[in-house]
């Protein structure tokens, strides 16, 4: 086995346990912590990808693609991260909406 | 089995540990600390993946940036919210499974895929001299998928109006985030005195040496970004109200100074061809000018909306 095929497999793996948190984190925090754990996992996934050559160096429009995608990961955390506060200012709560101890907290208050 | 690939074996397996237990984690700090640790490994696999660029970008914006960003959100919502503790998560084996099943799709493609993919780095080494950089990626960045890059930075505008269009009406202009107040004889207050200086000096190092060495505007923007949030988070200078003239020129200098250039470009070849004999300059000058506009834009987005007014 070569690195890159390791770092493939390890890319596929983070992507698995990213969507699990996307999926059934507790509060919106947690999920936008998810959201970019399968991120970082794809771009491994994808990096992985461009070093598959036995004596060339790695592929650069991956990494360029990549480094953008990092950056666009980002903004994407950032507004998300923001509607979260605003969601939290509104009604003191980051359970995402639907959740049924969202509504047993609303019912407290 | 030899020693370099022990190495990324163990690193794979440490990614794996600290990004399942930052995903697991009972406490929401501790969840955030774990997923900035995973993203420094995540740097170091693409070290070893021979992708310094991406690492650079990696350890600064994955690691560094949205750290920063998910705990202050966690003090904001953390300071004002009595609400119970956070439970763990609620163990679901029905989304574990499908989740896992897309995680074994992917390896099996991962280990189905040749292990020689030539990709474009025939193409690109080829026309790397017309593009007056040495650094290839910079070059495939600013130049061969520039558009890439044009609209990159035109999503990192259109987050920023995103999140401050969240902001109250009585609030808007005001100043980002709350007042800041460090102790004047503080370890905070220190190395905000001691590190703008050599973080100033690095940021601009790296824009320039990004033209032919890893480097380039993203990683210098950030290290940029994070100098001018410590010397704010340090209480030394204040945030500046999101409606003055001066910062929002910043924000907008780099997009619109690159969209000027591809523009230009429809006269003399097409939009975005940038020509090759001022190649280097015109590239050097879009980096410089994205460089300020994207610290700029991610501080004040790592900052958030108005919370207090000018």
């Amino acid at each position: 086995m070569t690195a890159p095929v390791l770092y493939g497999l390890c890319g596929a793996a983070l992507v698995g346990i990213g969507l699990y948190g996307l999926v059934a984190g507790a509060d919106l925090l947690r999920r936008i912590l998810g959201f970019n754990v399968v991120g970082s996992g794809v771009f491994l996934y994808f990096g992985s990808l461009a070093a598959r050559h036995p004596t060339l160096a790695v592929d650069p429009v991956p990494q360029a693609m990549i480094i953008t995608g990092i950056v666009v990961a980002l903004a994407g955390t950032a507004l998300a991260v923001a509607i979260a506060i605003r969601l939290h200012d509104e009604t003191a709560t980051t359970r995402p909406p639907g959740n049924a101890e969202n509504r047993d907290a609303r019912d407290l208050r | 089995m030899t020693a370099p690939l022990a190495f990324d074996l163990v690193l794979c397996l440490l990614l794996i540990g600290v990004g399942l237990a930052a995903v697991l984690a009972r406490d929401l700090f501790a969840a955030i600390v774990l997923f900035i640790v995973y993203g420094l490994f995540v740097a170091i696999g693409w070290v070893r993946l021979d992708a310094v660029d991406v690492a650079l970008a990696e350890a600064a914006i994955g690691a560094g940036l949205s750290g920063v960003l998910l705990l202050r959100a966690a003090g904001l919502l953390g300071q004002r919210s009595e609400a119970p503790a956070q439970p763990p998560h609620k163990r679901h084996f029905g989304s574990a499974l499908p989740c896992a099943a897309i995680a074994a799709v992917l390896a099996l493609l991962s280990l189905l895929l040749p292990d020689t993919i030539a990709g474009l780095r025939g193409p690109v080494g080829e026309n790397l001299a017309a593009t007056g950089v040495g650094n290839s990626v910079t070059a495939v960045l600013l130049d061969f998928r520039g558009y890439d890059t044009l609209l990159e930075t035109v999503v990192l505008f259109a987050a920023l109006v995103g999140v401050w269009s969240l902001t109250p009406d009585q609030l808007w202009g005001g100043r980002p985030g709350l007042k800041e107040h460090a102790r004047i004889d503080g370890v905070l207050t220190s190395f905000g005195r001691l590190l703008p200086p050599v973080g100033l000096m690095i940021g601009v190092y790296l824009v320039w040496i990004g033209a032919d060495a890893p480097g380039g505007a993203f990683q210098a923007g950030t290290v940029l970004a994070s100098v001018w949030m410590l010397a704010i988070m340090a209480g030394l200078v204040d945030a500046p109200p999101v409606s003055r003239l001066r910062l929002r020129l910043a924000v907008a200098v780099g997009p619109l100074l690159f969209l000027a250039v591809a523009s230009a470009g429809l006269f003399t070849g097409g939009f975005l061809v940038i020509p090759a004999a001022q190649a280097k300059t015109i590239i050097l000058a879009i980096e410089a000018a994205l460089t300020l506009s994207i610290a700029v834009t991610l501080a004040l987005l790592v900052m958030g909306r108005p919370r207090r007014p000018a």
